[in-house]
């Protein structure tokens, strides 16, 4: 299992338009990945109702947990979608 | 005849008959099913369909009101396809038997209920999305086609209110105007209606009843008015009125590209005034040559805590990189007096106006100002920026606010990180006390941008938000047109430009008087960069400018 933490920088937070964006881009990976808020609770990325009901505003901070088949190569590549998008 | 008077949002002349908009309301039936495995086909089947429909929708959105609004119809298709909103659907069907109906229904109040019971306004908004969703697969498991017009003339769709979704997918070959009971100028209604140049009406109230149904009828979005059954005279008087606009739609229209040039060859320039990096898109439509304000508040405005430098160094690059060279014009934080901001914990004062406010805050709370400087230079890398000050009194002021950007492009500079040499730096004249010292001031920056409603507002001790000082508060009054002619005189002594950044610079019947003082650039909404750019075109400086310069310094004893 890989994960890295992120500190939202999104104005907005993970509201409709960015958790649309992150459930779409974790279904492009094999592994499974959740996303785990500051106070412990976790959801599936690819679940786009659970993750805005999350309620992640700016300057939260997440644990983003990348396990499965391809989790060398999706890791890096979602922690790069964070940086770009979140 | 009746008239029923609302608020006008788009402008516009639309004579038809009256059509309310039906709403694909099912009753929704509750049965227990026997073939579970087929019932759950059948919701399978509906969902694929809504999300066929909403991609279709998504596209139609994207080539009428831009990437924006299509986003809309792919975050609802994605939620018609989440697979929380799917599994609650299955739960319903294949283990409690419910019929797909109205296992989507209360699976749609679930996840509403969950939306609407967040602590923020903005996800508590959703709730309205995740029923729109489901009310499109309730409207194909019912068999119900979603909201036309079934009529085969056009008409003058009459609703309560209007949701994206429905605006979207109306035929508008059929909309002579849109009439609403409820909205507001803001509403979706108004901003598509004023997109597609069809007259809207909003705020009717009660008085739109259904009965009207069929009545022929006159729309003036100008006015408001909506005039049913008129008698022969408000016809002619209406008609005219359309073809007269229509005729200055069309004459807009082959502006675009134009110069703003007065027919003796004086050239002014006519940027645009925007809120938000979204605003761009009505900047080009409209033909606008550049942004000349920015207000920068909406980054501080819809947030719980300071915007950081990386979400300001966003946004500023959106627009300068979107606008493509062209000048963009940003002004630094400016709230206080009728903008106030919860985590500022600004005092409370009794007469804000004159108390703490733009500038004033970022001179006194340096770390703030220079988080937003340090984002504007940053963002100056990607286009063509100047930055002004709002609020300005005094020469130290400016003199300490230029301290900081030298300071902060020092810093850039030590840690690598590029930013333009050629930022122009200017400062708002919205006070009595910025005009009578701007001889001084130009020789502190690069361009002056009169604000003229808070001049306006200081200048005649009025207070711009009591609606009932009217006659004493005169924006034409000589002591604020003769405080813009000494400020642009004096600007242009010193070798620097002036603009007018108020809402004074789209008064057409001010706009020989600014091209008879010399001012260089007129920053408006949007929409007034065209009916502008034809009132530059109809001028004869050669014919207005001495006379209107004289009456100035002569002929206004009266007021």
């Amino acid at each position: 299992m890989k994960e890295f933490t992120y500190t939202i920088k999104e104005p907005v937070g993970i509201h409709a338009r960015p958790a649309g964006m992150l459930a779409k881009e974790a279904k492009t990976c094999q592994s499974t990945v959740t996303i785990v808020d500051k106070n412990g609770k976790s959801v599936d990325a690819t679940r786009l109702m659970a993750l805005m009901g999350m309620g992640i505003k700016c300057g939260d901070t997440v644990t983003v947990k990348i396990e499965g088949a391809d989790e060398d190569t999706a890791a890096p590549a979602l922690e790069k979608f964070f940086n770009e998008h979140l | 005849m009746i008239t029923i008077q609302g608020k006008g949002v788009s402008a516009g002349v639309g004579v038809g008959p009256l059509y309310f908009y039906r709403r694909a309301t099912a009753e929704i039936k509750r049965y227990t099913v026997e073939d579970t495995d087929a019932e759950w086909h059948r919701f399978k089947g509906a969902q694929t369909g809504a999300i066929e429909q909403l991609g279709v929708l998504a596209e139609q959105a994207r080539k009428e009101a831009g990437d924006e609004a299509a986003m809309l119809f792919e975050t609802h298709q994605m939620m018609a396809e989440d697979l929380d909103f799917e599994e609650a659907i299955e739960d319903r069907i294949v283990n409690q038997k419910m019929n797909a109906e109205a296992a989507v229904s209360d699976t749609s109040e679930q996840f509403a209920e969950m939306f609407a019971s967040m602590d923020d306004a903005y996800m508590q908004a959703r709730a309205a999305d995740v029923k729109d969703v489901s009310q499109r697969i309730l409207g194909i498991l019912c068999g119900i086609v979603q909201g036309g017009i079934a009529s085969d003339v056009p008409v003058l769709l009459c609703a309560d209110d209007l949701a994206p979704s429905e605006t979207i997918q109306l035929d508008k070959s059929k909309v002579l105007g849109f009439i609403t009971a409820g909205g507001s100028g803001s509403s979706h209604t108004a901003i598509l209606a004023r997109t597609l140049g069809i007259p809207a009406i909003v705020g009717m109230g009660d008085a739109l009843k259904p009965e009207l149904e069929g009545r022929a009828a006159i729309a003036d979005g100008s006015t408001g008015a909506l005039v049913i059954d008129p008698d022969d005279d408000t016809r002619d008087r209406l008609l005219k009125k359309r073809d007269e606009q229509l005729r200055l739609q069309r004459l807009l229209e082959t502006l675009k590209g134009q110069a703003n040039v007065t027919k003796d060859g004086k050239t002014i320039r006519i940027y645009c005034n925007i809120g938000s990096p979204e605003d761009v898109h009505a900047v080009q439509v409209n033909d606008g040559g550049g942004i000349g304000l920015f207000r920068s508040e909406f980054l501080y405005l819809n947030t719980t805590d300071y915007p950081t430098e990386d979400q300001q160094f966003e946004a500023y690059k959106q627009v300068l990189s979107d606008m493509d060279g062209k000048e963009v014009i940003i002004r630094t934080l400016d709230i206080g007096a009728d903008k106030q901001i919860g985590y500022f914990d600004l005092p409370k004062e009794d007469n804000p106006a004159m108390g703490m406010r733009a500038l004033r805050i970022c001179l006194t709370r340096p770390e703030i100002f220079k988080t937003q400087l340090r984002a504007l230079f940053r963002a100056s890398a990607f286009g063509k920026l100047g930055i002004m000050f709002p609020m300005v009194t005094s020469v130290w002021e400016v003199r300490e606010a230029k301290r900081m950007c030298e300071e902060v492009r020092r810093e850039l500079k030590n840690e690598g990180i590029p930013y333009s040499e050629d930022v122009q730096i200017g400062i708002m004249i919205e006070t009595p006390a910025a005009a009578i010292n701007s001889d001084r001031l130009a020789k502190e920056v690069d361009f002056f941008s009169i604000g003229t409603n808070d001049l306006t507002q200081y200048t005649l001790a009025c207070d711009r938000q009591n609606n009932d000082l009217g006659r004493f508060y005169d924006p034409h009054h000589p002591a604020v047109l003769r405080l813009i002619r000494l400020v642009t005189e004096n600007a242009h002594k010193n070798g620097i430009w002036v603009g007018i950044c108020g809402e004074l610079g789209a008064d057409l019947t001010l706009t020989e008087t600014f091209l008879a003082f010399g001012v260089d650039e007129l920053s408006v909404t949007p929409r007034s960069v065209l009916p502008l750019r034809n009132a530059v075109r109809m001028t004869d400086t050669r014919e207005s400018s001495e006379r209107i310069l004289s009456d100035l310094d002569s002929d206004y004893t009266a007021r």
